[in-house]
């Protein structure tokens, strides 16, 4: 559940800001078998939401082909400060959130 | 040992077509070209894609397909009427062809994402991206695998 999110604390109005996100997650493909040839199940991340007051203003679609511990990181302008909302969907009911501050000037 | 010239061609050659036939019938995990190409037209529909303004940027050769840094940047201005509407990554070779889709607006800036990716053998990584005037615009790398993700047993 953990998340590592990187936002600059501060910045001006009208700036292009980078946003670097990195949570936990095993992102099992579904591919795999165990030594015994049992297939492990999917449990991957498959949707990824990031929300600036309130705004969607970033969306990604997971697939297996993703890394373990998905990282993330794009961009955005900032024009007033306020709060980053990141939610992370997946397989088996899995939600996860995290947030962050942004002071414009 | 074969006793002429002609016995042993005859028997390298059918020791060659025994070796090869496994190697082709081993891997029906993968993604083929065709599924490839359907997952593209999923997203892309009957538009024409275009080479050019995208940007791909991974390590030509990787040793470890597990975790695989990828860079995905398109020339565009980003402005409220010319902006990138999302990008598309897709792979060759992995069990489904699917790597990320990325949805970007205006308010975007700058249309670049970066993530990391599992390549389960040396393939071709194609990235597509969606302008506001539903133009296609596509780029595709080759990458060198040297040791495969995705598939291999847990231990």
């Amino acid at each position: 559940m953990a998340a590592l999110i990187n936002v600059p604390a501060k910045a001006r109005r009208g700036d292009v800001i980078e946003i670097r996100t990195l949570t936990s997650h095993i992102m099992e493909t579904g591919f795999r078998h165990t030594m015994d040839g049992a297939l492990v199940p999917r449990d991957i991340i498959t949707s990824f939401t990031c929300r600036y007051n309130g705004t969607e203003i970033f969306r990604a679609d997971l697939f297996p082909a993703i890394a373990a511990n998905p990282y993330l990181s794009f961009f955005t302008v900032v024009q007033e400060s306020g709060k980053f909302e990141f939610e992370w969907i997946g397989d088996n009911g899995y939600s996860s959130t995290a947030s962050a501050s942004i002071t414009v000037e | 040992m074969p006793a002429t010239r002609r016995q042993f061609l005859s028997l390298a050659g059918s020791v060659t077509v025994a070796g090869t036939i496994p190697i082709v019938t081993m891997r029906p995990l993968e993604a083929t070209p065709a599924m490839l190409s359907t997952a593209i037209r999923n997203v892309v529909g009957e538009a024409s894609i275009r080479n050019g303004k995208v940007k791909l940027d991974i390590p030509p050769l990787v040793e470890n397909g597990n975790t695989v840094p990828m860079t995905v940047s398109v020339a565009s201005p980003m402005t409220a009427t010319d902006y990138v509407k999302s990008i598309h990554v897709f792979n060759e070779k992995n069990p489904q062809p699917n790597i990320g889709n990325f949805y970007l607006n205006p308010s975007s800036g700058r249309a670049q994402v970066s993530t990391r990716i599992r390549l389960a053998d040396t393939q071709k990584v194609v990235a597509i991206a969606r302008l506001s005037d539903d133009t296609f615009w596509q780029v595709a790398t080759d990458v060198v695998v040297t040791l495969a993700a995705c598939t291999e047993d847990v231990n």
